[in-house]
Order: structure tokens, then C-alpha cells, then sequence
């Protein structure tokens, strides 16, 4: 039960992207197709969730036996950047649709800030390993719900006559202050 | 040789032509985050030109020892380091603010403005003309931070910098101190900043043509009169 309230506690109240502006690069950057969003999606679904297990392990049997915790972000951010490019190297060998489909993305996601936002997360709500888990997938979902939903906002925008000032960047945020307000509705839907 | 832009140009460019948060939208997760009030936006912005300069700084040093395979991930490394000196003092010094930034001061890392100048311009610049690059993208974040925290706070919650400067008859917007009301803000300024450029521009355009008509009709006469 604990469980699953975390799981929609990310997804939906406090969306990683709508509500902690975490991955607003790729939610801007990304957004214009529904066919590029939604893999990118969970491309980083996938990298949050085994970050998610890393940083744990890391953190909880590594930093704080020794007593070195103030080495977290150091650790933290080489962690994910060997990691994303593990993940690269393991589907350009498994897979070479998947590799073509995602290869763009996946570099782009060391830099996001989703990813180590979720391992600052993970120390600072003192999560165990299997909330972890779980705390990655909620925000993998969440950040592919935004994603997705923005996408196809984007491409019926196409269609629209905006004014010259706002198109692009200036339209699309505000399209995301408008979707940020429609989730406040799930906020008090369940308390944490 | 490349002909060298002036020193002051370093250092200026950053503050409104390249603008790091409004004009080039880079470090948008703290522009949005941390604009809450004017005084965390220009917290917040403070400590990234601190890890900015220092990054920049040594980035600049080493930048021909490092090999360009591993450069990304050394650049990293440096930053984390910086922002990890900034995390502790702030956590010693200003526990307060320490706290109301909270996760966003380590996310300094992952900062696009800081990494996209070390990218950009340490790794091919000297250190001197490096730390006056970082110090003007430094100054050009908190004048946007500022302004995007100012603009909520008055707002939201009808004071600025802690003081009220709205009555208390004006109701506060309390969407504005949501995330919502970030999107809201920062999409509205870029918007406005955005038609004032476009004006600018047809201006110009306007009196390039305004000349060319001019000395075309002065062509005119002098044929007409030849």
C-alpha cells in the first residue's frame, strides 16, 4: 500500500516535471512529435529506474558506512554518467532498432536533471531500496505522462495562429503553466 | 588569428545579447524552481556564478592537458566539486536558505548554463578572459532570476525582498507562487522580450529602407537635373 502511494504520489501529485521542474530541457526540447516524445520517455524511465537502484546501493552501502556523504554529488553524477553510457553500449548490442530509436536521446539524458534529482530524492526522503525502485518508475511514468501530453498538445498547436512574439519557446511554456495547473487538481488526492 | 573581441565585451555580452536564462534558455529547472521570491532567486543564482567563475576558472587551466574523449566527464567532475564546497558552506552559513533551496542547490551540477560555458568557452579560452565570460553569464542569471522572483513575489504575495509594497486590499495571486504560476511568468516575459526585439528589428529594417528610398530619389534628381 505504501508502495503504490509513493508510485502515484510521483506520477501525479508531484510530477517530476509539473511540479518540481525537473527534465524541463527534454520536456521543451523534445516535445514537438508524440513519436519522439513517448520513446524518450521511457528511455529515461528506464535510466531513472536503474539510477534509482545505483544511487541507493551507492549512497546507503558505500557513502554512509564510510562516513564520506559529502562525496554524494561527485559519486552521484559519475554513476549516472557511466551508467547511461553502459546502457548505450548493452542495446547497441542487443538491439539495433532500439539503438536507432533511442541513440539520439540517450546521451542527453546524463545531463538531465530528472536523473540526479531523483538520487537527491532518494537520500533526502530516506527511501528504502525497494520504495526506490518504485520511486523511479512513479517518475519515469509521471515524466512520459508530461511528455506525451505535451507532444500532442505541440503538434494541435501547429495547427494554431499564434502571435509571432510567443511562438516557440515563450507558447510552449505557457502551455506547460496551464497542464502544471490542470495536475494541481490530483494535489490533496492522497497526503504523504 | 581570430581577432579578439574586447574584454569588456566578455563580460558584457553575457548580461543581455546572450543572456543565459532569457535569451539563450539554458538552466531553466532553477529558473523556474527557485523563483519563488526575489531574494531565493538571487540566492540561488548567486551560488551558480560562484561555481560558474571557479569551474570556468580551472576548467580554463587545465583545458589542454585534458584528453577530448574524457572532457565532458572531467568538466563534471570539477563542477560537482565546486558545487559541493557551495552546498556545505551554505549549510553552515545560511541554514535557512539552505533549506527553502534544497535540492535545487546540488542540481547546480546538472546546470546546462555552466556546463554549456565550459563547453563553450573555458575549454578555449585562457583563464582571465574565462572568468569574465562566467561573471557576466553570472550577472545575466541574476538579473533574469531576480526579476522572475520579483515579479512572482509582488504578486504572489504583494511584497518584495520581505517588505510589502502592494495594500492589503489587493488580493495575492496565488497561483503565482505555484509551479504553475513559474510557467506562467517565464513564458509571458520571453513573450514581451520576444515583441520588443521584433520591434526593434522592424524599426531598423524600417529605416534601412527609409534610406535606401532616399538615396534612390537623390539618384533620381541627379539623373533628372544631369
Amino acid at each position: 500500500m505504501e508502495l503504490l502511494l509513493i508510485f502515484i504520489s510521483a506520477t501525479l501529485i508531484n510530477n517530476f516535471v509539473l511540479a518540481y521542474f525537473l527534465g524541463i530541457c527534454p520536456f521543451i526540447g523534445v516535445s514537438n512529435k508524440l513519436s519522439s516524445a513517448f520513446p524518450m520517455g521511457l528511455a529515461t524511465t528506464f535510466v531513472l529506474v536503474l539510477t534509482a537502484i545505483a544511487s541507493w546501493l551507492i549512497y546507503f552501502l558505500i557513502l554512509v558506512p564510510y562516513h564520506v556523504e559529502y562525496l554524494q554529488y561527485v559519486a552521484f553524477i559519475l554513476v549516472i554518467a557511466a551508467l547511461v553510457q553502459f546502457v548505450e553500449m548493452v542495446i547497441k548490442k542487443v538491439s539495433q532498432p532500439l539503438y536507432r530509436a533511442l541513440g539520439i536521446f540517450l546521451p542527453l539524458i546524463t545531463t538531465n536533471c530528472a536523473i540526479l534529482g531523483l538520487a537527491l530524492f532518494i537520500v533526502l526522503k530516506e527511501y528504502n531500496f525497494m520504495e526506490s525502485i518504485v520511486f523511479g518508475i512513479g517518475a519515469g511514468a509521471g515524466f512520459t505522462l508530461a511528455i506525451s501530453i505535451m507532444a500532442g498538445i505541440r503538434e494541435e498547436l501547429e495547427l494554431a495562429n499564434v502571435p509571432k512574439a510567443f511562438q516557440g519557446a515563450p507558447i510552449t511554456l505557457i502551455v506547460a503553466g496551464l497542464l502544471a495547473l490542470a495536475f494541481m487538481g490530483f494535489a490533496g488526492m492522497i497526503t504523504v | 588569428m581570430k581577432k579578439q573581441v574586447s574584454l569588456v565585451r566578455e563580460y558584457t555580452k553575457g548580461i543581455w545579447d546572450q543572456n543565459p536564462a532569457l535569451r539563450q534558455l539554458l538552466g531553466m529547472c532553477p529558473t523556474l524552481a527557485v523563483t519563488v521570491s526575489a531574494m531565493n532567486g538571487i540566492a540561488m543564482s548567486l551560488a551558480a556564478t560562484f561555481v560558474l567563475v571557479f569551474s570556468s576558472f580551472i576548467i580554463s587551466l587545465v583545458r589542454n592537458f585534458i584528453p577530448s574523449q574524457v572532457r565532458i566527464a572531467s568538466y563534471i567532475v570539477i563542477i560537482a566539486t565546486f558545487v559541493t564546497i557551495v552546498d556545505l558552506v551554505m549549510r553552515a552559513q545560511f541554514p535557512a536558505m539552505s533549506k527553502e533551496l534544497g535540492p535545487y542547490i546540488p542540481l547546480i551540477v546538472v546546470n546546462c548554463i555552466i556546463l554549456g560555458r565550459a563547453e563553450a568557452f573555458a575549454s578555449k579560452n585562457g583563464p582571465f578572459r574565462s572568468i569574465l565570460d562566467a561573471l557576466g553569464m553570472g550577472t545575466g542569471f541574476l538579473i533574469a532570476l531576480a526579476a522572475l522572483g520579483g515579479i512572482r513575489e509582488i504578486l504572489g504575495s504583494r511584497s518584495l525582498l520581505g517588505m510589502q509594497v502592494l495594500p492589503d486590499a489587493f488580493e495575492p495571486w496565488l497561483v503565482m507562487i505555484l509551479p504553475a504560476g513559474a510557467f506562467l511568468t517565464f513564458g509571458l516575459c520571453l513573450g514581451a522580450i520576444n515583441a520588443l526585439l521584433n520591434r526593434k528589428k522592424n524599426k531598423e529594417e524600417e529605416a534601412l529602407v527609409a534610406r535606401h528610398m532616399e538615396q534612390a530619389n537623390l539618384a533620381l534628381t541627379d539623373v533628372k537635373e544631369g
